[in-house]
């Protein structure tokens, strides 16, 4: 028992060492965890708090005088007109989605399981418009999208996001479509499946994970886009939420009220789908990080 | 017969994305590349004036590259500042993070903190860090702290001494995420035995993560890097909320310099050449990623 009670003491010191060690660890993960919350935070507290509030005190004082008030919201919504942004962004985002998703996912069957004259070296040819940046195609576009008359539409805006999306979607689902059991395809062909009939009822069923991952990481893409946006939607009362942001910023630079709310406004969509799909939104954009 | 039948299927399934991607992105860059040897005014072909636009904006554009100061300036000198302090941060910030919070129990929280910002779109990142830079001390957090302890308010946005390293530095609180989460992966997959040997054989933690960790882990890093690299040559939207490119053209990046030149200007073969620069920087960094990687491929 006697030895065992030094043992103990030895083992004290250590675990007085490692609990001071473990200490700074902990200060310095929570230390920097904070730091990444506070940004955020700041923005939200400013956009709960009273004009008069924000610009006599800073937001972080807020529990010296809590005064909350949805007023912001209320007046980007209504007067600054975001309610009707917001629907915008969904107008645009939904359709920019699904397209370059189905489109996508067509080509990656054919890519993965067809065979066709020149597929391996078009295939090299989708990998390698991977790195074409948006820049190179914006302006011919345009003109393209006013030789059409589409300029006043949305279907300009679809199409360029569909296109610029494809080259990511074939290569992601087709990397997942050749890793399906071969078997499972050969045996459907021979019980003479069409196709058309194996790509929705077997590729399909069995790649939604890989699907799901896609659509967050594209949904997300198109939410978010600035530039795009900015150069073939010009009509004001067709703009999505970025270039209303952007618009709201050149004219109240400093009226963080507005800006604040405005932001929170862009940002509850994608916040959603953060929280909600984590799973898949990690996976989304960790793999289209290349893009 | 039925293989007739199934080669047509091949293209029928693939026709759509290719006619797509041929009318938005081959063809365009075909224009865009002899757009580059015009003067493109009015959006259209106008006058052919071979390199000019090239020559011009590599030695006589003061906003796209500026040799004549020490130390240089302009959107390409600004890139560079971009590729050695927003992805060195990145990738520095992100082991750091992946291998302290490796070692606490609320990891994942500390993780999706981290991660969040990759939601968020660059616009409201760069509006967010706008409230934080506010030159009124009584709105802007970092003009506060520095308040406390006496110093001036800065005007951060305002200066060209300091406002490409803010919009940096916003950057990198929205982009480390990434870098975390790939890098905590590729930390778990590490088996734990090999750094249960280095430890009973006495190395502590600095020397586990330089000679066990850190070399496992050196292919997703140089993902990453290079990741990141490509994603600064593009970066337009963070710049173009936070500064409009200013004050007089101070935080100007070439993706700016494109949007700039092209649709602010009218000068939209000038704008070309910078596009089709653009290109031609991403190019060889794509091509010595695929080197790498086939290489690290051969090696394992």
């Amino acid at each position: 028992m006697v030895r065992l009670g030094g043992a103990v003491r030895s083992s004290l010191a250590q675990r007085l060492v490692a609990l001071t060690g473990r200490g700074v660890l902990h200060v310095v993960v929570i230390g920097i965890a904070l730091v990444w919350l506070i940004p955020s935070l700041g923005l939200a507290v400013t956009s709960l708090r009273p004009p008069g509030d924000i610009a006599a005190s800073g937001w972080w004082t807020v529990l010296g005088q809590p005064r909350f008030t949805l007023d912001n919201y209320a007046e980007v919504l209504s007067s600054q007109g975001l309610a009707q942004n917001f629907l915008n962004s969904l107008f645009i985002t939904v359709p920019s989605t699904i397209l370059p998703l189905s489109i996508g996912a067509l080509a990656a069957f054919g890519f993965a399981w067809l065979r066709f004259p020149g597929r391996d070296w078009i295939f090299l040819g989708v990998l390698a418009m991977m790195i074409i940046p948006i820049q190179v195609s914006l302006v011919p576009s345009l003109l393209l999208f006013r030789t059409l008359g589409l300029t006043g539409s949305y279907v300009g805006i679809w199409l360029a996001h569909t296109a610029f999306g494809l080259p990511f979607a074939i290569f992601l689902l087709r990397n997942f479509f050749v890793q399906l059991p071969r078997d499972l395809i050969e045996a459907a062909q021979m019980d003479g499946a069409s196709s058309l009939g194996i790509f929705r009822r077997i590729i399909v069923p069995l790649s939604v994970p890989a699907i799901a991952s896609l659509a967050v990481f594209q949904f997300l893409w198109v939410w978010n886009d600035l530039l795009m946006a900015l150069i073939f939607v010009q009509q004001p009362s067709q703009q999505p939420l970025t270039v209303a942001m952007s618009t709201l910023l050149s004219t109240y630079g400093q009226e963080f009220n507005l800006l604040s709310a405005a932001s929170f406004i862009l940002m509850v969509v994608p916040l959603i789908v953060f929280f909600s799909l984590q799973r898949y939104f990690v996976r989304g954009i960790t793999a289209g990080a290349v893009k | 017969m039925r293989r007739r039948v199934r080669r047509l299927q091949g293209f029928a399934f693939t026709a759509p994305a290719l006619v797509l991607m041929t009318v938005f992105l081959v063809a365009p860059m075909l224009f865009t590349i002899r757009l580059s040897l015009d003067t493109g005014r009015g959006f259209q072909l106008r006058e052919f004036i071979g390199l000019d636009n090239f020559v011009r904006l590599l030695t006589r554009d003061r906003l796209f590259l500026d040799l004549s100061d020490f130390p240089p300036s302009g959107a390409v000198f600004n890139n560079l500042l971009w590729i050695f302090l927003y992805v060195g941060l990145c990738v520095g910030l992100g082991l750091l993070i992946a291998v302290l919070a490796d070692r606490v129990r609320y990891e994942s929280i500390v993780k999706s903190i981290v991660f969040l910002p990759q939601a968020i779109s660059a616009t409201a990142v760069g509006v967010i860090w706008l409230l934080i830079y506010a030159p009124n001390a009584r709105v802007g957090l970092l003009n506060a702290g520095l308040g406390a302890v006496g110093v001036d308010p800065v005007s951060w946005i305002g200066s060209r001494d300091t406002v490409n390293y803010a919009i940096i530095v916003a950057a990198v609180w929205a982009g480390t995420g990434l870098a975390v989460v790939v890098f905590s992966a590729a930390i778990k997959s590490i088996p734990t035995d090999i750094i249960e040997a280095a430890r009973v054989d006495g190395a502590g933690p600095f020397q586990t993560f330089r000679h066990i960790t850190l070399p496992l882990i050196s292919l997703p890093v140089s993902v990453i890097t290079i990741t990141l690299i490509i994603g600064v040559i593009k970066v337009f939207d963070i710049v173009y909320i936070m500064s409009r490119g200013g004050p007089n053209g101070a935080s100007r990046v070439i993706a700016y310099s494109f949007f700039e030149e092209t649709f602010q200007a009218g000068k939209v073969g000038y704008g070309a050449a910078v596009a089709v620069l653009m290109v031609l920087l991403i190019v060889p960094i794509v091509a010595l990623n695929i080197r790498r990687f086939r290489a690290g491929e051969t090696v394992r």
